[in-house]
C-alpha cells in the first residue's frame, strides 16, 4: 500500500531484513484476520439466531466443537511459531558476510557514527547521519554512553537496544536507494523525541564518493567572516567538545562537525539545515532543544554571524 | 466461665431466632460505631470495597485526564501545548496511575466487595488487614499525585528503566517517589491477595466445593496467587532501585559489576503477570454476566477453570517478550515466542465458552451484556495483535511503537475496562439498592465503544509507520498527522462515553429504580442477600448444592444455623469440599489499622529523605501492629470450652 | 418473607483448631509464599550477577569470614529444639512449658542478634563497593528483617502468654503459628548462608 510506503515506515521494505519481516507480517495478518472473522461470525450468529423454545440445548455438540476449536488454535499457533523460527533463520542468513563495518554510539540525544576499517586511513567520524551503499550488507556495532537507547531504521530492519556496558550489533542490507529517517526507539529522557538519524542509501559509486569527501579534513574557510568564525569556534568553548578535522578543535564528547553543513538536519533531526537554523541553534541551543548538553555560548551578533558563516562552509 | 454451660445456652440463629428478631440482633452486633470514628475504624468488607472502588475510579478519571492531555499534545505535529519535561511526567503518571492505582486496585476492590457475598460468608478474612490495605493504597496514590502537582512527578516511565531512572540520570526525588509509591501499592495488593485467598479457601458456604465455586471466585483465586508470586519481584527491584539511588548500592551500575538488564528481568517478571492480574478478574465478570443474561449456566465450566489456571501459569513464562530487542540469546527467544503464543489457547477457550453460552441460551441485550459483546470484539483484536508481537521478527519492528500502544489498550481497556463497566452496571443494584438507567447505559456504551475504536485503531497504523512511543512531539511530513488527529478526536469521544457512564452512576444513586435482592434473575449467592446487603450479609449461612444455587430448588436456599449472634461470628469450611469445620470470630472495628498505615506512611515517605527512617520509623509501626493484634477485653460471654 | 429451610445446626462446632484448619494458618502460609518468593528472586539476582562476572567475589575483595556466620547457623539450628517444644506445648495447651520455651527462644535470639552484628562486620565488602557487595548485604539485610520480625513476635507472645489472655485456646494457635514462622526463618537462612559464605569460595 503506497500510503504506508513513507521514509520512516516498517512497511517500506527498503532493506532485505524489513522485506522479510513484511512477508512474515503478511502471513500473520492473513491468519489472524481469518480467526477474527470466524469469532465474529460465531458471535453474530449467537446474537441473531432464532430460538425455538425453552429447554432445547445443544450443549454436547458445543462441547465437541470446543475440542475442535482448541485443536485448531493449537495447530495454527504451532504453524505461526514455525514460521517465526524459519524467518528468524532467514534473517540471520541475510546478516552473514558483512562488507562494511560501522560503529554507532548513542548519547543523550544524538548519534555518534564511526566508519571502521582495518586501515586507519579509512576511519572517520560523523554524527546523526548514516550513509549505506545499496545491496551491500553492513554490520553495525551498537553502544551507548549513558542510558538505554534503541537503534531502529524501520525501512531497513528491526530494532536493537543499545545498553550501557554492553555491546550489541545489527546487520542491515539495504536494497532501495533513498533517504530514510530513523529515530531512537527506547525512551531515553527529556529529548527522546528529538533523537533522529538520517540514513542515506545510495549507489555504491555515490557511497564511495561520499566516503572520500567524508575522509577529507574540513576545507580552510575563505572570506573574512568565515575565518573569524573559525577563530571563535576553535578558540572558544566549542572546541572542547566538538572536533573538526584539520583544525585544532578536537573535543570528543559532542557531534563531529567536520562536514556539518553537508547533513540534512541540525541537532539530530531537530531543525532542517539552513543558515537561519544554524544561527538559531548556536544563539540558544536550550531554547531549541531544552535539556540537551550544549550550553549557550555568549556571542555578540557579529560573532554569531561569523560562526554561522564558518559552519556553513563545513560541507 | 462455667463448665456446665453448654454452647447452646448462648444466643444463636436458628428456628428459634429468625426473621425480624434475628435481623435486629445481628444488626446490633455487626454494625460499626456511627460517625467519623466508625467510618475510619470499619472492618466491613463492603464498606472498604466501596471505598476502594470509588477511589480507583477517581484515579481512573485523573489518569484519563492525563491521557487527554497526551492526545491533545499529539493531535498536531510540533505542538507547543506541553513541554518535554511536563509531558514525560504526564505519560509516566498516566501509566503508573492506570496500572498501580486504577487497574489492579479496582479489580481487587470488586473482589473485596463481591467475594464474601458470592461465597455466602459474613465478612472477608482478616478484615483489619483489609482496612490497612485501603489506607496504604490511598496514601501511595496521594503521595504520587501530590508530587505531580508540585512538579516533582516521576518522569522515567511507568517501567523506570535504569540507568535512566538511576541516580546519575534522574537526580532529585522524582523516581524515589515513583519507587516508594510502588511499595505502597505492593503492600496493599499483597494484603488483599492474602485475604482473598484465605476467604476463598476457608470461608465458602457449606456445600460449595471447589467445583461449585463461581467463576469470578476461581478467577480471583488464580489472580491472588499470581499477585503473591509476582509482586515480590517488583517490591524487591524497586527496593534495589531506591537503594542504588539513596544509599549508593551498585545493583544496576554496569561499571561496578551491576547490570541494567537485571532491572528489566525483575520488573517484567512482575510486569507481565500484572497484565493477567488485571485481565483475569475481568474474565470472571464476563463469565458471571454471560450466564445471567443468557439465562443458562455457562457451557464448559471446567474448561474455563482450566483456562484460568493455565493463563496464570503461562503468565510467568512470558516476561522476556518485553525484552526481545535487548539482544538476549536468540535460541531462548523461540521458547518465549511459543509460550507467548500459547496464552491464546486459554483465551480462545474462554471466548468460545462465552459465545457458546450466549448461542445456546436466550440472551437479553441489556447494558452489561452489551459491554461483554464490545469486550469480545475488542479483546479478540488485541489478542491477535498480541500473537503478532509474540513473533520475534515482528516484535523487533513493532516494539516500542504505537502499534504496541494500540495492542495493550485493546487488551487492557477492551479486555478489562469494558467488562469492568459491564460489571459495575451489573452489580450496581447490589452495591446501592438501585438500578442504573438502561437507556443512558446503552448510550454510554455506544459512544464509549465507537470512541475507543476511533482512538486506538489508528495507532496500529502509526506504529507500522514508525512512530515510536513516549515522544512528546513529532515532525510534520511523516504521514502521521491525520492518524494522530483522528485518534485524538476518538479519545475525547471515548472520554465522553466514560463521563456519561459515571454521570449515569451518580444520578442513579438517587434516582435509580429500586432493585430488590435479585433484579436480573441471577443465580449466584450474592443475589440472595439484600440490596444493599446488611452489615452481616446473610442472616443464616446458605447451604449450596450446585453451581447456580438460586436457579435450583425453586429459588429457595437451604441454610445452616447455630452461629452466635451476640458476637461477630462466621463459619470456616474445609478447603476442597467446604464441609463446616469451625466457627470463627470476626474482628471488631478498630482504629489501629489506620494508625499502623499512618506510621508506615511516615516511615516510607521519610525513607526517601534519609535511610535512618527505616530503622527509627519501624518502631512506631511495630507498636501499632502490636496494639492491633493485642486481644481486647471481651464484653461478650466467652465461649465455653468444649473438649 | 419466606421461612428459611433449616438444615444442619453448627452450634457444636469448635472455635479454634490447629494447622490448616485455622484461618490464620492460611494467612501465615500466604506470607511464607510472598517472602519465600522474595528470597528466591533475591537469590536469582545473586546468580544473575555472578553469571556476568569472571571472578567472584570481584577482586580485591576476599570472601566473607566464616566464623560469625557459621556460629549463627549452628545456633539457629539448635534453636529449633526449644521451638519444637514450644509448638508441641501450644498444641497440647501446656502453658507452663510454652512460656519457658518461648523465653528460651527469645534468649537465643538475643545471642543470634549479636552474632548477626558480627556477620555484617565480616563480609569484607561494603554495599557501596560493587554489585557483589550490594547483593550480599541485601540478602543478609532481608534475612535480618525476617529474623527481627519473628523475634519481636515471639517476645510479644511471651508477654501475652503471661497475662490472663494466655488461657484462651486461640492464643495457643497463635503460638503454634509463631513457631511455624520461626522454622521459615531458619530454613530460609540455610541457602542464604551457603550463598554468602561458601559460594564465593567454591566458584573462585
Amino acid at each position: 500500500m503506497s500510503w504506508l510506503d513513507t521514509f520512516q515506515s516498517a512497511a517500506g521494505n527498503d532493506g532485505q531484513q524489513s522485506a522479510l519481516v513484511s512477508e512474515l507480517f503478511a502471513i500473520f495478518l492473513a491468519v489472524t484476520a481469518l480467526f477474527f472473522v470466524a469469532v465474529m461470525i460465531f458471535l453474530i450468529w449467537a446474537i441473531l439466531r432464532r430460538r425455538r423454545g425453552e429447554g432445547e440445548s445443544r450443549e454436547p455438540a458445543l462441547r465437541r466443537l470446543l475440542v475442535g476449536w482448541v485443536g485448531l488454535i493449537s495447530l495454527t499457533l504451532a504453524g505461526l511459531t514455525l514460521a517465526t523460527w524459519l524467518y528468524d533463520r532467514g534473517l540471520a542468513r541475510a546478516a552473514a558476510t558483512p562488507a562494511l563495518e560501522i560503529e554507532v554510539t548513542a548519547n543523550q540525544w544524538w548519534w555518534d557514527v564511526r566508519y571502521a576499517d582495518d586501515d586507519a586511513n579509512w576511519i572517520f567520524r560523523t554524527a546523526n547521519e548514516l550513509h549505506l551503499p545499496a545491496g551491500v550488507p553492513a554490520h553495525i556495532t551498537l553502544r551507548s554512553n549513558d542510558v538505554i537507547h534503541s537503534f531502529w531504521v524501520p525501512n531497513l530492519a528491526g530494532k536493537q537496544d543499545m545498553i550501557p556496558g554492553r555491546e550489541a550489533d545489527i546487520s542491515i542490507r539495504p536494497l532501495r536507494r533513498g533517504v530514510y529517517r530513523a529515530q531512537c526507539a527506547e525512551f531515553c529522557g527529556l529529548q527522546h523525541a528529538r533523537m533522529a538519524l538520517d540514513v542515506t542509501v545510495e549507489s555504491p559509486a555515490d557511497f564511495i564518493a561520499w566516503r572520500a569527501a567524508a575522509l577529507k579534513p574540513a576545507a580552510a574557510p575563505v572570506g573574512g567572516s568565515a575565518q573569524a568564525g573559525q577563530a571563535i569556534v576553535t578558540g572558544r568553548q566549542c572546541a572542547s567538545c566538538h572536533s573538526i578535522a584539520g583544525t585544532p578543535a578536537s573535543g570528543q564528547v559532542a557531534p563531529d562537525l567536520t562536514h556539518f553543513a553537508s547533513r540534512r538536519t541540525i541537532a539530530a533531526g531537530t531543525l532542517p539545515m539552513s543558515r537561519a537554523n544554524i544561527a538559531a541553534w548556536i544563539a540558544d541551543p536550550q531554547a531549541v532543544k531544552p535539556g540537551n548538553n550544549m550550553p549557550k555560548v555568549p556571542l555578540t551578533p557579529a560573532e554569531l554571524a561569523a560562526v554561522t558563516a564558518y559552519l556553513e562552509t563545513l560541507k | 466461665m462455667s463448665a456446665v454451660m453448654s454452647p447452646r445456652d448462648l444466643p444463636r440463629d436458628g428456628p428459634e431466632l429468625t426473621g425480624e428478631a434475628l435481623h435486629a440482633r445481628l444488626e446490633k452486633t455487626w454494625s460499626r460505631p456511627p460517625g467519623l470514628w466508625g467510618w475510619l475504624s470499619t472492618t466491613d468488607h463492603k464498606e472498604i470495597g466501596r471505598r476502594y472502588i470509588v477511589t480507583a475510579f477517581v484515579f481512573l478519571l485523573l489518569g484519563g485526564a492525563l491521557a487527554l492531555l497526551i492526545r491533545a499534545q499529539l493531535a498536531t505535529p510540533e505542538s507547543g501545548l506541553i513541554g518535554p519535561d511536563r509531558y514525560n511526567q504526564i505519560f509516566t503518571m498516566h501509566g503508573t496511575t492506570m496500572m498501580f492505582l486504577f487497574a489492579v486496585p479496582v479489580m481487587e476492590a470488586m473482589a473485596i466487595y463481591l467475594i464474601p457475598l458470592m461465597l455466602g460468608t459474613r465478612n472477608i478474612s482478616f478484615p483489619r488487614l483489609n482496612a490497612f490495605s485501603y489506607f496504604m493504597y490511598l496514601a501511595g496514590g496521594i503521595l504520587l499525585w501530590v508530587a505531580f502537582v508540585l512538579n516533582i512527578g516521576p518522569d522515567a516511565g511507568w517501567f523506570s528503566y535504569v540507568p535512566l531512572a538511576g541516580p546519575e540520570f534522574s537526580p532529585g526525588k522524582r523516581v524515589d517517589i515513583w519507587a516508594q509509591m510502588v511499595t505502597f501499592t505492593e503492600v496493599a495488593a499483597l494484603a488483599v491477595a492474602v485475604e482473598i485467598t484465605a476467604t476463598i479457601l476457608k470461608q465458602r458456604a457449606p456445600g460449595m466445593n471447589l467445583a461449585r465455586m463461581p467463576l469470578f471466585a476461581w478467577a480471583m483465586l488464580v489472580v491472588s496467587l499470581m499477585v503473591i508470586f509476582s509482586m515480590p519481584s517488583v517490591a524487591l527491584t524497586s527496593g534495589m532501585l531506591l537503594s542504588d539511588r539513596l544509599i549508593g548500592t551498585q545493583f544496576f551500575n554496569s561499571f561496578e559489576y551491576g547490570d541494567p538488564l537485571l532491572w528489566q528481568h525483575l520488573f517484567w517478571f512482575f510486569g507481565h503477570p500484572e497484565v493477567y492480574i488485571i485481565f483475569l478478574p475481568a474474565t470472571g465478570f464476563v463469565s458471571e454476566i454471560v450466564q445471567t443474561f443468557s439465562r443458562r449456566p455457562i457451557i464448559g465450566y471446567s474448561a474455563v477453570v482450566l483456562a484460568l489456571v493455565g493463563t496464570g501459569l503461562l503468565a510467568f513464562g512470558l516476561w522476556v517478550h518485553h525484552m526481545f530487542a535487548t539482544g538476549l540469546p536468540r535460541m531462548g527467544y523461540a521458547f518465549y515466542t511459543a509460550a507467548s503464543m500459547a496464552v491464546s489457547v486459554p483465551a480462545g477457550i474462554q471466548i468460545f465458552c462465552w459465545i457458546a453460552t450466549m448461542w445456546d441460551g436466550r440472551p437479553r441485550f441489556q447494558t452489561p451484556l452489551l459491554w461483554v459483546v464490545g469486550f469480545i470484539f475488542t479483546f479478540v483484536i488485541g489478542g491477535l495483535t498480541g500473537v503478532m508481537l509474540a513473533s520475534v521478527p515482528l516484535d523487533l519492528q513493532l516494539h516500542d511503537t504505537f502499534f504496541v500502544v494500540a495492542h495493550f489498550h485493546y487488551v487492557l481497556i477492551g479486555g478489562a475496562v469494558f467488562p469492568l463497566l459491564g460489571a459495575i452496571t451489573y452489580w450496581f443494584p447490589k452495591f446501592t439498592g438501585r438500578m442504573m438507567s438502561e437507556g443512558v447505559g446503552k448510550l454510554s456504551f455506544w459512544i464509549g465503544f465507537v470512541g475507543f475504536q476511533i482512538a486506538f485503531f489508528p495507532m496500529h497504523l502509526l506504529g507500522i509507520l514508525g512512530m515510536p512511543r513516549r515522544v512528546y512531539t513529532y515532525p510534520a511530513g511523516l504521514g502521521w498527522e491525520t492518524l494522530n488527529l483522528v485518534s485524538s478526536i476518538g479519545a475525547f469521544l471515548f472520554a465522553l462515553g466514560l463521563a456519561i457512564f459515571i454521570g449515569n452512576a451518580l444520578a442513579s444513586l438517587r434516582r435509580g429504580r429500586e432493585a430488590g435482592p435479585d433484579p436480573w434473575g441471577a443465580s449466584g449467592l450474592e443475589w440472595a442477600a439484600a440490596s444493599p446487603p446488611a452489615p452481616y450479609n446473610f442472616a443464616h449461612i446458605p447451604l449450596v448444592s450446585s453451581r447456580n444455587p438460586l436457579w435450583e430448588n425453586d429459588g429457595v436456599l437451604p441454610v445452616v444455623h447455630g452461629l452466635r449472634v451476640d458476637d461477630r461470628e462466621g463459619l470456616l469450611t474445609t478447603v476442597i469440599d467446604a464441609r463446616p469445620d469451625m466457627r470463627e470470630p470476626s474482628p471488631e472495628p478498630s482504629l489501629w489499622p489506620l494508625v499502623a498505615a499512618l506510621a508506615t506512611t511516615v516511615m516510607f515517605v521519610s525513607s526517601i529523605f534519609t535511610p535512618w527512617a527505616v530503622l527509627v520509623g519501624s518502631i512506631p509501626v511495630a507498636a501499632a501492629l502490636i496494639a492491633w493484634f493485642w486481644p481486647k477485653e471481651s464484653t461478650v460471654t466467652p465461649e465455653p470450652v468444649i473438649d | 418473607m419466606r421461612e428459611p429451610q433449616f438444615t444442619a445446626d453448627l452450634a457444636e462446632l469448635p472455635t479454634h483448631g490447629f494447622g490448616h484448619r485455622a484461618l490464620t494458618w492460611w494467612g501465615v502460609v500466604a506470607f511464607f509464599l510472598i517472602e519465600g518468593t522474595a528470597f528466591l528472586l533475591a537469590i536469582a539476582a545473586y546468580f544473575y550477577l555472578l553469571n556476568q562476572e569472571q571472578l567472584w567475589p570481584p577482586p580485591p575483595y576476599p570472601p566473607p569470614d566464616l566464623l560469625a556466620g557459621t556460629l549463627f547457623t549452628i545456633l539457629i539450628l539448635l534453636s529449633e529444639i526449644p521451638n519444637t517444644a514450644a509448638k508441641r506445648a501450644a498444641e497440647h495447651g501446656d502453658l507452663r512449658t510454652l512460656r519457658r520455651m518461648f523465653i528460651a527462644v527469645s534468649a537465643i535470639c538475643l545471642v543470634l542478634m549479636v552474632l548477626r552484628g558480627f556477620e555484617f562486620n565480616s563480609l569484607n565488602v561494603l554495599w557501596t563497593d560493587n554489585a557483589y557487595g550490594s547483593i550480599v548485604w541485601a540478602l543478609l539485610f532481608l534475612h535480618t528483617t525476617h529474623f527481627l520480625t519473628d523475634w519481636v513476635d515471639t517476645l510479644v507472645l511471651t508477654a501475652l502468654m503471661h497475662t490472663k489472655h494466655g488461657v484462651e485456646p486461640r492464643r495457643f494457635v497463635d503460638c503454634a503459628e509463631n513457631a511455624m514462622y520461626w522454622r521459615f526463618v531458619w530454613l530460609s537462612w540455610l541457602p542464604i548462608y551457603v550463598l554468602i559464605y561458601w559460594l564465593p569460595r567454591l566458584v573462585s
